[in-house]
């Protein structure tokens, strides 16, 4: 079984179509990277798949619940990372993570040793205490993962997640996300495309809502006639590629 | 459970902001003195301690709109929200959520304004008591209107609508600052199908011992909330579909 497969998956805004007939699967574990330029259908994708808005025609599967259908089920088993962090800037990183702990309904001891895990895992440490609104750009991000995660998700989508952020702490960001490869899977939405070369076991590009393209880089870099991603991602969108 | 790790996550939010606690807290007591302070030097039957105080309390309510309006505008601003609705909270779990925090902070602001209504000369009687148990209705009617705005407006719009707007509109039509006969005609009747003049006049009415003259004021205030509060649920539902 999939993680995700979506069947003719789509989605119209009165005359516009953000997404078209979208058909694509991802293996349990695997990192999968969504790529476009803007208004290509990424965040569209992802917000159908997280049950944030509903599809116009078609349906998605995740681990074989469906997005239409099943929405409790789906959403206990994913998690979201939105693009721009999402999280209380008036409380600490502990009350940040207790407030997921809470509204997921779990025990005070569950709780403890769930935030105690995660601190761990993201290196939260040394900020515990201060006030996410003081925190910057980079350790936001990191909290706003550890929020998603502390539900244990199936499956992780990650809207952007490096979007803004210097060179260092993106280089951190990029480790935590591949040491959370194999343990969920993760869809990661980037306009990055080196990230997504680096992290990603399979990309899918998309243009207009359509799916142009979904395989790992070294093919699609094949596909395209380079050995440059960049340059095989330019060729496909602009539709150069055989 | 769900919910009240929500509605913990805002009263800290609204408990840790300064302002909240000026305006929530300290802003009707200023009122109180100083409208008492005039009423001393040139006696006003609008201003005398038992007609001002429940006034006062009720009006005291309109930043309780700003503060729930204030925090859902800016969860939403903030992608929060988008987060949360991937969660099990179900839109009851917001609406509550979101609610019952305020409703102790309306009390409190209630029971600060007698405290120093009492000092100031208001008689000790059990009416008191009983004003502050049905200022919660009037709470309640007044964060729906400002789940309301919360769930429309983004949180620039809410400082302006609610802030400046909605608090002078509910202050003019409520008849504390002036009796509303002297305006008279399509101004008073404007105030009397609005809830606002309703509370004052419920909260009056019970601080006087006056427990007839409650009605028909309880039922424009249940009336107005109800509506209010399924109008705000509404509209959350349908922008949380938006996203």
């Amino acid at each position: 079984m999939y993680a995700i497969r979506t069947a003719n998956l789509t989605k119209k805004y009165k005359d516009i179509i953000a997404v078209d007939q979208l058909n694509l699967q991802v293996k349990k574990g695997e990192l999968f990277s969504l790529l476009g330029v803007n208004g290509a259908g990424k965040t569209t994708t992802i917000k159908m798949l997280s049950c944030l808005t509903q599809p116009t025609s078609g349906d998605a599967f995740l681990n074989g619940k469906s997005i239409c259908k099943d929405i409790a089920a789906v959403k206990s088993l994913i998690a979201v990372s939105p693009q721009e962090t999402a999280v209380v800037p008036g409380l600490s990183v502990r009350e940040n993570l207790e407030l997921m702990c809470g509204v997921h309904g779990f025990t005070k001891e569950k709780q403890k040793a769930k935030i105690a895990e995660l601190t761990e895992l993201l290196g939260l440490e040394a900020v515990i205490k201060k006030k996410a609104g003081k925190l910057s750009g980079g350790w936001q991000r990191r909290l706003s993962i550890a929020m998603a995660l502390i539900s244990e998700p199936k499956i992780l989508f990650l809207d952007e997640p490096t979007l803004g952020l210097d060179v260092l702490a993106r280089s951190d960001l990029w480790d935590l996300i591949r040491s959370l490869k194999g343990k969920v899977t993760i869809i990661l939405t980037t306009h990055y495309m080196e990230e997504a070369e680096a992290l990603s076991d399979r990309i899918a590009i998309m243009k207009d809502g359509k799916l142009l393209i979904c395989d790992t880089a070294d093919k699609i870099k094949a596909r395209a006639g380079t050995d440059d991603f960049e340059q095989a991602f330019i060729h496909i969108v602009k539709g150069v590629a055989k | 459970m769900r919910m009240l790790a929500f509605a913990n996550k805002n009263t800290k939010e609204i408990l840790r902001d300064p302002l909240t606690l000026f305006f929530g807290l300290g802003f009707p007591l200023v009122l109180i003195l100083l409208l008492s302070a005039i009423q001393a030097n040139i006696p006003v039957e609008l201003f005398e301690i038992q007609h001002l105080t429940p006034g006062i309390t009720v009006f005291g309510l309109a930043f309780m709109t700003l503060f729930s309006a204030t925090i859902i505008a800016k969860d939403r601003g903030s992608s929060l929200l988008q987060r949360l609705y991937t969660t099990p909270l179900t839109p009851m779990d917001y609406i509550l959520g979101y609610t019952l925090p305020i409703i102790p902070i309306s009390v409190a602001q209630c029971v600060i304004c007698y405290i120093a209504a009492i000092f100031l000369g208001l008689d000790i009687t059990v009416n008191i008591l009983y004003a502050v148990l049905f200022i919660i209705p009037v709470s309640i009617l007044y964060i729906a209107l400002g789940l309301l705005c919360g769930s429309v407006l983004n949180d620039k719009q809410v400082g302006g609508i609610c802030g400046a707007l909605l608090t002078n509109l509910s202050a003019w039509l409520s008849g504390v600052w002036f009796d509303l006969d002297l305006v008279g005609g399509a101004f008073k009747k404007i105030a009397y199908a609005l809830p606002f003049v309703h509370a004052v006049e419920m909260e009056r009415a019970v601080l006087a011992g006056d427990f007839t003259g409650i009605f028909p004021h309880l039922w424009w205030v249940i009336g107005y909330a109800t509506v209010l509060l399924v109008l705000a649920v509404l509209l959350f539902l349908r922008q949380m579909k938006k996203q």
